[in-house]
């Protein structure tokens, strides 16, 4: 018996849910970061599961370009971290509060 | 046997992902999330997406998970924040996370996802041939784009971490 697409479907957005709910909740900017990775690696589990369910390779090939895209994310996203605490020295998001006013 | 494994990976998956977002200390949160990728890779295996499992600890839990260490360790940020204490981010992260399961669940409930075939259709990406074919035939203008954007990216990343006068 092999687990049904639903449940694939499923999981993936309950990862998903798990990833947005860190994102509006954490403060920390890195962590807020590593949220976001979980929400993406939730999505290419939905369609690896879709991809292999149906049959067609489309979906596999579209995570290919999801995982390059996330690891060209991820080095600007740092970079950007990191000059932002070289110049601020803090990467907490309320203390970061230029735009506020 | 299928299924149990597949249980076994999800609340594995599921337990590490709630420990990442849950934790204050980022190396142990950065750590959490290693395990939550390595639980997906093994759910990838399970959907005989044996490329993508391997790419996915090799990228992933590899190149951008150390990545992620070595920031944390730069920034010394091994005791963050706890997590919002303001009720407003609490409760209106507990609302859109309910919300959108709520909203999967209820595609799936009223079976709006499509299963075009009971029965299970071979797996087309076990293989490494497919992947290759259709990388480079159907997808080769992608490929190129693709390309590009790592080198803009890392063109970025260079001009980002260049001092600048009035960075000091």
């Amino acid at each position: 018996m092999h687990p049904t697409l639903h449940a694939y479907v499923a999981l993936s957005a309950i990862l998903f849910a798990i990833g947005f709910f860190g994102v509006l909740v954490r403060r920390n900017t890195l962590a807020i970061f590593m949220s976001l990775e979980l929400m993406l690696v939730a999505a290419t589990l939905a369609l690896v599961a879709f991809s292999r369910f149906n049959g067609t390779e489309d979906g596999n090939v579209f995570v290919f370009f999801i995982l390059t895209v996330a690891a060209a994310e991820v080095a600007v996203g740092l970079a950007i971290i990191v000059a932002l605490f070289r110049r601020r020295q803090t990467v907490q998001v309320d203390q970061l509060s230029a735009l506020k006013n | 046997m299928a299924d149990f494994m597949f249980l076994l990976l999800a609340v594995f998956t599921v337990g590490c992902a709630l420990a990442m977002v849950c934790l204050r200390n980022s190396v142990n949160a950065a750590m959490c999330l290693l395990l939550c990728l390595a639980g997906v890779a093994g759910l990838m295996v399970q959907l005989d997406a044996f490329l993508l499992a391997f790419l996915l600890i090799l990228i992933y839990a590899g190149a951008v998970m150390a990545l992620f260490l070595f920031i944390i360790m730069l920034l010394d940020l091994r005791v963050g924040a706890p997590i919002s204490r303001k009720n407003i981010g609490l409760v209106s992260g507990f609302f859109s996370g309910a919300l959108l399961i709520a909203g999967v669940a209820s595609l799936i409930v009223h079976d709006r996802v499509a299963l075009p075939a009971q029965s299970l259709p071979a797996p087309v990406g076990a293989s490494l041939k497919g992947y290759a074919d259709s990388l480079f035939t159907v997808y080769m203008l992608p490929i190129q784009v693709i390309g590009f954007l790592l080198l803009i990216s890392m063109l970025g990343v260079i001009v980002l971490s260049q001092r600048t006068p009035h960075s000091e």
